[in-house]
C-alpha cells in the first residue's frame, strides 16, 4: 500500500474578492522506503502542496492518504504518523529556538509526542548520535552553525520515529560539504530505519544524486513523474558530439540513414551533433558504421540531457532562473564573463 | 488529559526560557517602581479624600490613603504593560518556525496559547507580589485578604491580555504593525482607568468616555478591597467585568490558534 496516495489535491484562496488557485489538482502515489523529490518553480504550488500533505493547510479538494491515516477526516493521526522538517530560509525559519538548548529542543520534541521520559531520553541520545550532534547537546542552538542547526532540526523531526518524513528544502543555504554530508544522512535514514523521505528541493543536482523519483509541479498540477533518468529520457534522449577526421559530409549522411539517429546537425566548430535515444548503447554501431566507412574519428562526447532541460521542457521555466532563494543562499551563480571591450582594442 | 498535559509541556518550556533571562522579570518592574517613588509622593500631598473611594478606616495618614489609591492602579499598569507585550514573543517564534513546527506535531493546538498564558500569568503575579513589597516599603499598608483579592484579579487581566496579545500579534505577524497597534490601545486605556489620579476629578463627559475601559472597574474594586471593603456592588462590578474580560480574550484567542491557517 502506498504511503501517501494523493489524487486531485487542490487549494484555492480568496483574498479581495479574488480566487488564486494555488493548486490545481495534484496526484501522488509514493511506495514505502522511496525518497521522493518534489520540484517547481516558486509559485508552481509546492509549498502550498506539502502545507496540505503535513496539515497545516486544509485542501479546498481531492483526497489523500499520508502514513495509512486520511488527510481530511483525520489530520491528527496523520501528524502522528509524520515528520515534518520546515524550510530553513524564507518567511518562516527552521522551527529551532535559538535561546534553547539542543537536548531540550529534542526532548521537548518528544513531549508533544507525549513519549514517556525515559523513551526520550534514550531516543534523544540515539539521534545525537546519529546526526552527528555529539557534545553539543548542552549548547545553546543560537552557538550552532548552520549544518549542526539543520541536522537539529531533522533530529527533531525524527524523534517519534515516523514511517514518513517531509523535508522543506533541507540543504537551502548550506555549504557544499554541509550538503552533501546531508545527503549521507538522508540516505542513512532510508537504509537504517526504511524511512521514506518527500522532499523539496530547488537543487537539481540534489534531486538526481539522492532521490529515487521525482514528481515535477507547475502551474498547481503535476506535470511529470518518475525517476530521474525516465525523466531525462523522456525528454530529448541523448547527445553524442564527433569530430571526424574530413569527409564530414559524408559522415553526416552515413549517419543520418541510421535507424536509432535523430536529427544530426552541424555545430559552428564543424563537428556534428547527433540526437539517439540511448547514447550509451548507440555509440559501438556508431562507430562501426563510420569505420567501415574508412572514416577516422578525430573526438566523441556523450552527453546526457540534465534535470534542468527536464525542467525546462515540462515547465518552460529554468529551476534555477527564477529561484531567487537559490542565490541568496549561497549557491554560487555561473557568473558571465566581464566583457572587457576597452581593454581588447 | 491531554489537553493539560499540553498546556504544561509549553508552559515548562516558555517558563526555562523565562528563567533563561531572569532580567526581563525586573526590568518590566522598573517602571512601576519609578512611578511608585517619583509620582506616588505627589499623590500623598493631596487632601484626603480627592482620592475617592470611602475614608480609610482608622484615620490613615495622606501616605497610607496615597498608596492604597496607587498601588492597584501600578498593578494594573503593570498588567497593561507587561502583558500585552507578549505579542512580540509569538511574531518571533513564528518567523522562527517554531509555531509551525508545533502545529505538526500532535499537540493541542490550543496549548500552543494556553502553556504560554499560564506562564505569563505566573510572571504577572510575581512582579505583582514585588510591587506591592516595594509599595509596602514606601508606606503602603492594606490587609492581607485585600492584596490576595488584587492578585486574583490580577490573574484575570493577565490571563485576558495575553491571550488578546498573542491572538493580535499572530494575526498580523509583524512588529511593525503591533507596536503602533499596542500603543493606540494601552495609552488610552491608561488615562481612560484612572490609574494616576482618580476619575471622580474628571468633567462629566470624559467620566462617561472612561466607562468603556474595562479596567477603571477592576481598579475601582482592587481599591475598595485595600480601603477594607469587600461586598458592596464596586467589588461584583470588578469581578464580573474582571472574569468577563478573561472569558472574551481566551475566546478570541483560542479561535485564533486553532484556525487552521495560524
Amino acid at each position: 500500500m502506498p504511503i501517501i496516495e494523493a489524487r486531485g489535491l487542490a487549494r484555492t484562496f480568496t483574498s479581495r474578492k479574488r480566487t488564486v488557485h494555488a493548486v490545481r489538482g495534484v496526484d501522488l502515489t509514493v511506495e514505502p522506503g522511496e525518497i521522493v523529490g518534489f520540484l517547481g518553480p516558486n509559485g508552481a504550488g509546492k509549498t502550498t502542496t506539502l502545507r496540505m500533505l503535513t496539515t497545516l493547510l486544509q485542501p479546498t479538494a481531492g483526497t489523500a492518504i499520508v502514513a495509512g491515516a486520511d488527510l481530511r477526516r483525520d489530520p491528527l493521526e496523520v501528524r502522528r504518523r509524520i515528520g515534518y522538517v520546515p524550510q530553513a530560509i524564507g518567511q518562516t525559519m527552521g522551527g529551532t529556538d535559538p535561546e534553547c538548548l539542543v537536548s531540550e529542543e529534542l526532548l521537548d520534541q518528544a513531549a508533544l509526542y507525549r513519549i514517556p521520559k525515559a523513551d526520550a531520553a534514550a531516543r534523544t541520545e540515539l539521534l545525537i548520535r546519529q546526526l552527528d550532534l555529539g557534545g553539543l547537546d548542552k549548547r545553546l542552538v543560537k552557538t550552532l552553525s548552520g549544518g549542526q542547526r539543520r541536522r537539529l532540526e531533522i533530529a527533531l523531526g525524527l524523534v517519534h520515529e515516523p514511517p514518513l518524513v517531509f523535508l522543506d528544502e533541507p540543504t537551502t543555504g548550506l555549504d557544499p560539504q554541509s550538503r552533501s554530508n546531508l545527503w549521507e544522512h538522508i540516505r542513512g535514514l532510508r537504509a537504517d530505519l526504511g524511512t521514506t523521505v518527500f522532499l523539496t528541493t530547488h537543487y537539481l543536482d540534489e534531486a538526481d544524486a539522492l532521490c529515487d523519483r521525482v514528481f515535477i509541479i507547475d502551474n498547481g498540477v503535476t506535470v511529470a513523474s518518475g525517476t530521474p533518468d525516465e525523466l531525462k529520457r523522456q525528454v530529448s534522449g541523448d547527445v553524442v558530439t564527433l569530430a571526424v577526421n574530413g569527409a564530414a559530409d559524408k559522415a553526416r549522411e552515413l549517419l543520418a540513414r541510421q535507424p536509432i539517429v535523430g536529427d544530426v546537425t552541424v555545430s559552428d566548430d564543424g563537428g556534428l551533433r547527433l540526437n539517439v535515444v540511448n547514447g550509451a548503447e548507440a555509440l559501438p554501431s556508431l562507430l562501426r558504421v563510420l569505420d567501415d566507412a574508412g572514416i577516422t574519428l578525430h573526438s566523441i562526447n556523450l552527453s546526457r540531457p540534465t534535470l534542468d532541460d527536464v525542467f525546462l521542457t515540462m515547465t518552460g521555466r529554468s529551476l534555477r532562473d527564477d529561484s531567487p532563494s537559490a542565490a541568496a543562499s549561497g549557491q554560487p551563480e555561473p557568473t558571465a564573463p566581464q566583457a572587457t571591450p576597452a581593454g581588447k582594442e | 488529559m491531554t489537553f493539560i498535559h499540553d498546556t504544561l509541556v509549553v508552559f515548562r518550556r516558555e517558563m526555562r526560557l523565562s528563567l533563561r533571562n531572569p532580567a526581563w522579570v525586573i526590568i518590566a518592574l522598573v517602571q512601576p517602581v519609578l512611578y511608585l517613588v517619583l509620582f506616588g509622593p505627589l499623590l500623598a500631598n493631596l487632601t484626603a479624600g480627592t482620592l475617592g473611594g470611602a475614608p480609610a478606616s482608622g484615620g490613615a495618614t495622606g501616605a497610607a490613603a496615597a498608596y492604597r489609591f496607587f498601588v492597584p492602579g501600578l498593578l494594573i499598569q503593570l498588567g497593561l504593560f507587561g502583558s500585552t507585550f507578549v505579542g512580540f514573543a509569538i511574531i518571533s517564534d513564528w518567523r522562527g518556525g517554531v509555531i509551525e513546527r508545533f502545529r505538526v506535531t500532535p499537540v493541542s493546538r490550543l496549548a500552543v496559547m494556553s502553556g504560554r498564558v499560564l506562564r505569563d500569568t505566573l510572571v504577572l503575579v510575581v512582579q505583582a507580589v514585588i510591587l506591592v513589597l516595594v509599595g509596602i516599603g514606601f508606606g503602603l499598608r492594606a490587609p492581607v485578604s485585600a492584596v490576595l483579592i488584587s492578585l486574583g484579579f490580577i490573574v484575570f487581566v493577565a490571563v485576558g491580555l495575553a491571550s488578546v496579545s498573542y491572538a493580535t500579534a499572530l494575526t498580523v505577524k509583524s512588529e511593525d504593525a503591533f507596536a503602533p497597534m499596542l500603543n493606540s490601545v494601552i495609552v488610552p486605556l491608561v488615562l481612560l482607568s484612572g490609574i494616576m489620579l482618580p476619575l471622580t476629578l474628571a468633567p462629566g463627559w470624559l467620566q462617561g468616555v472612561a466607562r468603556v475601559s474595562p479596567f477603571r472597574y477592576i481598579i475601582d474594586a482592587m481599591r475598595e478591597a485595600f480601603a477594607g471593603h469587600y461586598a458592596n456592588t464596586i467589588m461584583l462590578e470588578g469581578v464580573l467585568v474582571a472574569v468577563g474580560l478573561a472569558a472574551v480574550c481566551l475566546w478570541l484567542g483560542s479561535r485564533v490558534f486553532v484556525r487552521e491557517n495560524a
